[in-house]
């Protein structure tokens, strides 16, 4: 339904070349076509949503690191956002900039603090920083305290574009993700990217080839915590509201649970991820607080069954076809799961 | 500079009341082959970790080329030109035998944190990459995936990474540890070629292999050098032949 790039492995390549780029351009069909067959604001929902996992995955799937604080990155993005838009009247564009640019320097100040330690204290550390700024948004003046800033002005882009405009604002946020996801495929196939991935598999030998893998990593969390601060920024102005469940640590754990659905370390797999998590809310409202439950079932049985991941699932079903060299499978499973199922 | 390349002055490690290096003094002269032997738990290892500041010393001062670098972190031992190989074969699992010896090309080029740039800008590094992987018979395995070498070609696409590096000084920790007689044979001729040019410490358990190859051996008990000198000159030693030699490890299990 999203993006452009289809699944492609860390490890592998997953699916040959021309499977990737008819799956892309199906994607991006389907991306296009969206609003008219889907509610937008579902859709658009299920893009930041995207966007951040994708950020979160940058870290988790590429360098190893289990952040258990994204909440503040996208929280803190809204809030700005919300509030610049609405009480200094920025134009929606600089509004998300100014979002982005407040998370990243959060995701600094962050990043150099919690690289110092791994795996469970990283994330402990994380959370602890994370709960700090939701006491923050909590208690502070500008955030407006449980009721968020509401009725935020969706505004006129560069003063040209009306984006109370339901299509206008889809279209908008279909290209903020789509430059966050370009953004995260490059980084994970550049130079930088190999020295990450070098780092994941084996950091000490990475530290004896003479790489400081302390500022690859800090790179790394800046970077995702700046990608989860634009989904943040354009999700603020998709519902026109900041408020706290953006910067509760709920909403760092849903993004793990997106990422883990989708395929831990495959770079199309948290954003199918965030289509089921987010199709799944959507069309299971009607049980009410059943949807917790349905879908804390649903996310055991696919730890359970299905431990790549939807996205890592299917790769390796490739590979194995592709090893076994019979034909390659209908990659077009891929965008099947991908949509508001 | 001197003769040598690595000197160490009273090299101490302390981990909790316990003292697993106590004063080592060592000198690796430049250009050799020097062997670090010892019964397990003698405190090779933690000495190599010294060395390449993957540990940092209680007391004591480490030299490399006349200068201290007791005080640097161990990606900048590396950068100096000594760089470190591990026990357990130290490979990037699901990356490319090409994009493993790749990564230790790469960080010349100085692009490494240009996270905007293709990967494929990497790929003027191929040939070279490729030749160091002829080098050490691995052109076969070029593309395949490193998990997927069995353990004696992992040792060698390691040695490889390393090589690419170019580095002065090599230190190898137990690099035929695990490997089979024919693993053994292209190992020992690998080492034997690779210190041509280069100075070479490595630690070893496997003294067949130590008495073929090393110029010097230095064999540790308890944390502290035991005796130093020559193979002839360190198993006819009877305090060695006692702590090590009685363990029945000198036959000829292995020889290269």
């Amino acid at each position: 339904m999203a993006g452009t790039q289809p699944a492609r492995s860390p490890r592998q390549a997953g699916l040959p070349r021309h499977w990737r780029l008819i799956l892309g351009a199906l994607l991006l069909a389907a991306a296009v076509a969206g609003p008219f067959l889907f509610y937008p604001v579902f859709l658009m929902k299920a893009l930041c949503f995207a966007l951040f996992a994708c950020a979160f995955n940058l870290l988790i799937g590429y360098v190893g690191l289990l952040s258990f604080g994204h909440a503040a990155f996208m929280g803190t993005a809204s809030y700005i956002t919300a509030y610049t838009v609405k009480a200094w009247g920025f134009e929606p564009l600089v509004g998300i900039l100014a979002g982005t640019a407040v998370a990243a320097v959060l995701g600094t100040g962050f990043g150099w603090l919690a690289i110092r330690r791994q795996g469970i204290y990283f994330a402990m550390v994380t959370l602890a920083l994370a709960q700090m700024v939701y006491f923050v948004a909590l208690q502070a003046k500008f955030t407006g305290g449980e009721d968020g800033i509401q009725a935020v002005p969706r505004g006129r882009l560069l003063g040209l574009v009306d984006l109370g405009d339901p299509l206008a604002m889809y279209y908008f946020v279909l290209v903020v993700f789509l430059i966050g996801y370009a953004l995260v495929y490059r980084t994970i196939h550049s130079p930088f990217g190999q020295v990450l991935k070098a780092i994941r598999e084996n950091e000490p030998r990475a530290i004896s080839l003479g790489y400081r893998t302390d500022r690859y990593k800090l790179l790394a969390f800046i970077l995702s915590a700046t990608l989860a601060g634009l989904a943040g920024s354009t999700k603020s102005l998709v519902f026109q509201l900041a408020s706290l469940t953006d910067v509760q640590w709920q909403m760092s754990g849903e993004v793990v649970l997106m990422t883990l659905l989708g395929g831990l370390g495959t770079v199309f797999g948290p954003v199918v991820g965030a289509f089921i998590d987010v199709g799944m809310e959507n069309y299971l409202a009607q049980y009410g607080s059943w949807v917790t439950v349905i879908q804390g079932v649903i996310f055991v049985v696919c730890v359970l069954t299905f431990r790549r991941g939807v996205v890592g699932e299917i790769i390796h079903l490739a590979q194995r076809v592709t090893a076994g060299r019979t034909e390659a499978p209908p990659p077009a499973a891929v965008a099947q799961t991908a949509p508001g199922e | 500079m001197g003769d040598y390349i690595l000197e160490t002055e009273g090299l101490t490690k302390e981990f909790a009341g316990f003292t697993a290096v106590r004063g080592v003094d060592l000198r690796v002269r430049r250009g050799s082959i020097h062997a670090l032997i010892g019964p397990n738990g003698a405190g090779k290892t933690t000495v190599f970790n010294l060395l390449t500041k993957f540990l940092a010393p209680t007391a004591g001062r480490i030299a490399y080329n006349g200068r201290d670098i007791t005080a640097l972190r161990p990606a900048d031992v590396a950068r100096l030109g000594m760089v470190r190989s591990f026990q357990i074969s130290a490979v990037f699992p699901h990356l490319s035998v090409r994009e493993n010896v790749r990564l230790a090309l790469q960080r010349p080029l100085g692009t490494s944190f240009q996270f905007w740039r293709s990967e494929r800008s990497l790929e003027r590094l191929n040939p070279r990459a490729d030749a160091l992987i002829a080098a050490v018979g691995l052109a076969a395995d070029t593309l395949s995936t490193a998990a997927e070498l069995p353990y004696g070609r992992k040792r060698a696409l390691e040695i490889a990474t390393t090589l690419a590096l170019d580095p002065e000084m090599l230190l190898l920790d137990e690099p035929m540890a695990g490997l089979g007689h024919e693993d053994i044979a292209r190992i020992a001729a690998l080492i034997r070629d690779v210190a041509k040019s280069r100075t070479v410490l490595m630690v070893e358990h496997n003294l067949s292999v130590v008495a073929d190859l090393s110029h010097t051996i230095t064999v540790l008990t308890r944390g502290h050098v035991l005796a130093e000198g020559s193979y002839a000159e360190v198993s006819a030693n009877a305090e060695v032949r006692e702590a090590y030699m009685g363990t029945g490890a000198g036959g000829a299990a292995g020889h290269a």
